[in-house]
């Protein structure tokens, strides 16, 4: 959890990702910024990340990434 | 012949009035209910008095934004599209400029609507209550000419103060009058719309439209960063028409998106506001080839548009498309220096002529007088042209194509930026001494270099926020000891972003 959010603290300094939710909505991450983000996820844990896991309630949240991310490391 | 664009939504509602017109996430709207909104709000704003002023939109991109453009009109009257993301600073300054006489906002916004300008908030959920008026539209209508000022869309200005570019009924209605005929749009036109309403792109989707009796899917911001779900949603609402930026192409192109879903129902995928890279535009004509896709090209001083090319030969991947040829009713020409047109291969301005033409920028004589001139070829009576900026050249084809800038206008995601405008924000800082801000194509990143005392990127990034639109914000930020200068003792900015390019830290 700790490195995902210096990936997320370096992508988007001054965000509280321990607090934020509903960070697509707000604004907190775009289209650019999950770009970016799913590239470093795959290089920092090792794992595949396809179109069909980019959905909102993946991305809700530093919790919900963390789960996504722990899911595909089990696949 | 048509003096007011609202003609078009009066026509549409008589022969559609049940179809929806306009739709976002949370409603939809038939043009029997946009006519009698808009009706409603008009006959509020009308009240004001006010003729060929500006009313400010403080409202997010919605189908309340559209409505309100209509009752702006119906008042007789001009709006300005506010991004609600801007800095304050950037929004006051900008509403100094309009001295509007009222903001239409929204409920949700209304504090900050009172904040920018007090006691000049209307608030859309009750104006769009008031009775309508049909006597005194009828007598606003009957006092308006075409070319009445419609709206006004600010661009980035080089010194820093952004320009406000007067667009009247007439240009919107020679420009939607070749948009429709150049892609066929009819009523069977059903829109996915990417581009915000403060942009010239929106002009062309919004206007044909209402033209052509279709529909206009608003599709939110959000919906751009999940691929799958922007597919779901242009097939659910059976889209046919897309008018985006690259980028939002790209994004779907670079996660090979139609390998898992196709959008079936798309016709014409239409693109403009920057370079449209040929690898991920063979990617979409590889998955739809039954689909017309054409490159527009074109500054908000002419409406949105002024040359477009269709494409109809294969390009290899990193090949440049052509800008095309000059929309129909709009003339173009290229001069050198000597203001001599071009030899055939030669690299000259291009220069817009004709009724997509804005008439200029607002409260701005002698920024409109730089580049709304005299046609250098007509020594024989009063007419005015647009100076774009931009350099093109004639291919073997007998195409326009695009090359280059003459100054620092840079086009990043889309939009429009004056690298000057973010220097002008980036010398308002107290510890930076001087600057100079660079685009670097290959990163697609705006540079900011500077001498100063020293600040911490984040303080720095939030002094720049304070005045500049996200999308204007550098990428980098590069503190130098000193500025490499040329003989004219300017600072060089070649060289400038040559050695960063050398290095890759800074």
């Amino acid at each position: 959890m700790d490195e995902l959010l210096q990936i997320l603290n370096t992508l988007k300094p001054g965000v509280d990702f321990t607090k934020e939710t509903d960070l697509v909505k707000r604004g907190i991450l775009d289209s650019l910024t999950i770009i970016t983000l799913v590239n470093e996820l795959k290089d920092e844990f090792d794992i595949e990340i396809t179109l069909l896991d980019i959905v909102p309630k993946n991305f809700f949240s530093a919790q919900t990434i963390y789960d996504m991310v722990k899911r595909l490391q089990d696949e | 012949m048509m003096k007011n664009i609202l003609e078009w939504l009066e026509r549409s509602e008589k022969f559609f009035s049940e179809k929806t017109a306009f739709s976002d996430d949370q409603q939809e709207v038939t043009y029997r209910q946009l006519l009698e909104r808009a009706k409603a709000l008009g006959s509020f704003l009308g009240k004001f008095g006010q003729k060929n002023h500006a009313v400010a939109l403080l409202i997010p991109r919605s189908v309340e934004t559209l409505t309100a453009m209509m009752g702006v009109a119906y008042s007789g009257n001009f709006y300005v599209v506010l991004d609600t993301e801007m800095p304050q600073e950037r929004m006051t300054a900008i509403l100094g400029k309009i001295s509007p006489f009222a903001i239409l906002t929204v409920d949700a916004l209304k504090e900050k609507a009172d904040d920018l300008l007090p006691r000049k908030a209307v608030v859309f959920e009750n104006a769009v209550q008031e009775p309508i008026n049909e006597e005194m539209l009828l007598e606003i209508r009957e006092n308006m000419v075409d070319v009445d000022p419609l709206y006004a869309l600010f661009t980035s200005g080089s010194t820093g103060m952004p320009k406000g570019v007067v667009v009247c009924h007439r240009n919107v209605i020679s420009y939607i009058n070749w948009y429709v005929s150049a892609f066929s749009i009819d009523d069977s036109v059903v829109f996915g719309s990417q581009t915000p309403f403060y942009f010239s792109m929106s002009v062309s989707d919004v206007y044909s439209t209402l033209c052509a009796g279709g529909t206009l899917h608003i599709i939110q911001k959000q919906t751009f960063s999940f691929p799958l779900q922007l597919l779901q949603l242009l097939n659910a609402k059976e889209v046919n028409t897309i008018y985006w930026v690259p980028s939002a192409l790209c994004l779907l192109a670079n996660w090979k998106a139609f390998d898992y879903e196709k959008p079936q129902f798309l016709k014409r995928v239409l693109f403009a506001g920057e370079t449209m890279p040929t690898r991920q535009l063979n990617y979409w004509m590889g998955h739809l080839p039954d689909c017309t896709f054409a490159n527009l090209f074109g500054p908000t001083e002419t409406t949105d548009i002024c040359t477009y090319y269709v494409v109809n030969r294969k390009f290899a991947d990193g090949e440049s498309l052509p800008i095309g040829h000059a929309c129909n009713n709009c003339d173009v020409f290229v001069l050198d220096e000597n203001n001599h047109l071009v030899e055939h291969g030669e690299k000259g301005e291009l220069f817009v002529r004709g009724s997509f033409v804005a008439p200029g920028y607002y409260a701005e004589p002698e920024k409109t007088a730089d580049v709304f001139v005299q046609n250098p070829l007509n020594p024989y009576y009063p007419e005015s042209v647009y100076k774009t900026g931009d350099l093109v050249l004639y291919n073997s084809y007998g195409e326009l194509e695009y090359a280059g800038r003459k100054d620092f206008q840079i086009k990043h995601m889309g939009y429009r930026i004056e690298l000057g405008e973010v220097e002008a924000a980036a010398s308002a800082v107290t510890e930076i001494s001087s600057c100079a801000v660079c685009y670097d194509m290959g990163s697609d990143q705006i540079i900011l270099f500077y001498q100063g005392k020293k600040i911490s990127d984040e303080d720095l990034m939030k002094q720049l926020k304070r005045r500049l639109p996200p999308y204007m914000l550098p990428g980098r930020l590069c503190r130098l000891r000193s500025f490499p200068y040329n003989q004219n003792g300017k600072i060089d900015r070649k060289k400038l972003l040559k050695d960063y390019q050398e290095q890759t830290k800074c």
